[in-house]
């Protein structure tokens, strides 16, 4: 283990770690002014630092977009009282908001949220199996909220908690078989041959199922989620559209289940069962449930971004090619977040434009629409590409 | 009862038309707020809460205050029903008992002592006022009430009375005298 690998993915994962918080902080901002401006409210509009309303011009106005409302709210999340009802299983009750907060921050430990900076790859664990380690990790988030909902032994929590295990473990198969036609296509390595120099140096020593491939392919043959933006037009990607749109689809909706967004959010259900699973929590330990469930959507996010938004490229110039300089390294991490941010507004809204389901209705999309076509999807997927391969 | 449920088409169970609908409806929403600055709390009052509180419309039922009648007496006249029918138990009423201070208004046999109503308990639900058979206690158009204290809260008859102002009704007791007068020259008349 050399000391500036040990170093350089230090600073990486501390550079990570205060993007992402800040990005958490934020969305709650964006969250509450998206909804106002829907809601025909206004939003968080008072809140600022001493100096800042005499700022002509600018002062008032970031004052009015709530800019200094996420630096309250994390005050007042650590000020309150910390409260342990005398009901609950003490041990459970501690550790449930770390393990909920956790597998979201792990997850972005293997997305490429950059190309290179200098020498360094922008991501922090080059895994070769990424895909596999982030199902595995995502499916722990579970374990948080179900320790939760047991922890608070009373009914509401209780409740939340059975919920959100049937559900996340539900949409977690269609999630997973989602995306293995993407896998199919970026498998086959004759791809890379195809590439630039550039991409060839940046993917020595990946192979199958490292996520920079996945960026490579859709660099070279189009996103999979939109074909035509890509480097080189193909008849391949155009012909395996339906089939990668499909995954898209599949694999969007079961990001909104495995974050609990609505239209899927019945672990937390307001309505029905107070607050859901951390019904029992206060101050900040309310607060770690709360940050994970944005950390989670920042994730699946990411996660969207990269299987089938192109990660990091576009498809202009040299953008679409490992960074040479480190302007282009930066302007690379800027798409990168760019799309996440545009997705996390996507996620954003659909919360504020569309009821939540009915619980059976949930279970039956998962189980029987989702599942099923999936499954197809995977089928057919390999028939079309067994048949271009067998013409060749 | 039993809601016969539509049957969806296909493409209904697509949720896709739906969604369009949420999307036109949101957007519409959203451009309206963030461009044209139309927001709830412009259209129905000038501005917002602190600042410019909402105009309630007419029959609002707000907090309950004490009355006086045109010529500016109390209407009050102690009969503690609407002590008896307020389920929170806010309001507390003290006769004046035999001896006490006599009624403002001339003919009516007595006014309370003091009157209390403790604002933290009160529910607005106008039970008072139903019950009230001089027309002397009225929900009015405040819903905002803060103290810095509980015993801040409890707002007492000359407090209730400032609030409520003036409500011009039928002065039923003013001209009891030549009623009951013309009653009892009844018989001779015919």
């Amino acid at each position: 283990m050399d000391t500036t690998f040990l170093i350089f993915s230090a600073v990486k994962i501390v550079g990570v770690f205060a993007v992402l918080m800040t990005f958490v902080a934020y969305s709650v901002l964006a969250e509450r002014k998206i909804s106002a401006w829907i809601q025909d409210r206004v939003g968080p509009n008072r809140t600022s630092l001493p100096f800042v309303p005499k700022i002509p011009i600018i002062g008032p106005w970031l004052v009015s977009l709530g800019i200094f409302q996420p630096i309250a709210d994390g005050l007042k999340l650590f000020m309150k009282e910390d409260f342990t009802p005398g009901h609950v299983r003490k041990v459970y009750f501690w550790i449930a908001p770390a393990v909920a907060m956790a597998p979201s921050i792990m997850t972005l430990a293997v997305i490429p949220f950059g190309s290179l900076m200098g020498a360094q790859k922008m991501l922090i664990a080059d895994l070769n199996v990424g895909i596999l380690y982030t199902f595995g990790i995502v499916s722990l988030a579970v374990y948080g909220i179900v320790l939760a909902g047991y922890a608070a032994n009373s009914k509401y929590p209780f409740l939340g908690g059975i919920r959100s295990s049937a559900q996340m473990i539900s949409y977690e198969i269609a999630m997973g078989l989602s995306v293995v036609p993407l896998f199919m296509l970026v498998g086959d390595d004759s791809f890379t041959g195809k590439l630039s120099k550039t991409w060839q140096d940046f993917l020595a020593d990946t192979s199958g199922l490292n996520l920079s491939r996945i960026v490579a392919y859709q660099a070279e043959h189009g996103w999979f989620a939109l074909p035509f933006l890509a480097k080189t037009q193909t008849g391949l990607s155009y012909m395996m559209w339906p089939f990668t749109f499909l995954a898209f689809v599949i694999f969007l909706v079961a990001v909104f289940a495995e974050t609990n967004r609505l239209p899927f959010d019945l672990p937390e259900s307001e309505t029905e069962l107070v607050g859901g699973y951390h019904t029992e929590y206060s101050s900040m330990r309310f607060g770690l449930f709360f940050m994970g469930e944005y950390a989670a959507m920042i994730a699946g996010c990411s996660m969207i971004v990269t299987l089938f938004l192109g990660g990091w490229t576009l498809p202009f110039g040299s953008l679409s090619d490992p960074a040479s300089s480190l302007g282009m390294g930066i302007a690379h991490i800027g798409i990168f977040i760019g799309k996440m941010l545009a997705l996390m507004g996507v996620m954003i809204w659909v919360r504020w434009m569309l009821p939540r389901f009915r619980y059976d209705q949930l279970m039956d999309l998962g189980w029987r629409r989702f599942i099923p076509v999936a499954l197809a999807n995977i089928l057919i997927t390999a028939i079309v590409l067994w048949a271009i391969t067998s013409s060749k | 009862m039993i809601v016969p449920r539509k049957k969806l088409s296909f493409w209904e169970r697509l949720y896709l038309p739906a969604i369009a609908g949420g999307i036109k409806i949101t957007s519409k929403h959203f451009a309206s707020t963030l461009f044209g600055g139309k927001t709830a709390a412009k259209e129905t009052s000038d501005g917002f809460y602190p600042e410019n509180k909402w105009n309630v419309g007419a029959g609002y039922r707000g907090a309950p205050y004490l009355v006086k009648d045109q010529d500016g007496n109390t209407k009050c006249v102690s009969c503690q029903l609407c002590e008896f029918v307020c389920p929170p138990k806010a309001i507390r009423i003290t006769p004046p008992g035999p001896a006490g201070e006599i009624a403002d208004r001339t003919n009516a046999e007595k006014m309370p002592k003091e009157f209390e109503i403790n604002m933290l308990r009160c529910i607005f639900c106008g039970f008072c006022q139903e019950v009230c058979p001089e027309e002397a206690i009225f929900l009015q158009k405040d819903y905002s009430l803060t103290g810095t204290s509980r015993a801040e809260m409890i707002y007492d008859k000359e407090k209730l009375l400032a609030l409520g102002g003036v409500h011009a009704g039928v002065q039923k007791w003013k001209h009891k005298p030549e009623e009951a007068k013309a009653k009892r020259s009844f018989p001779g008349k015919v």
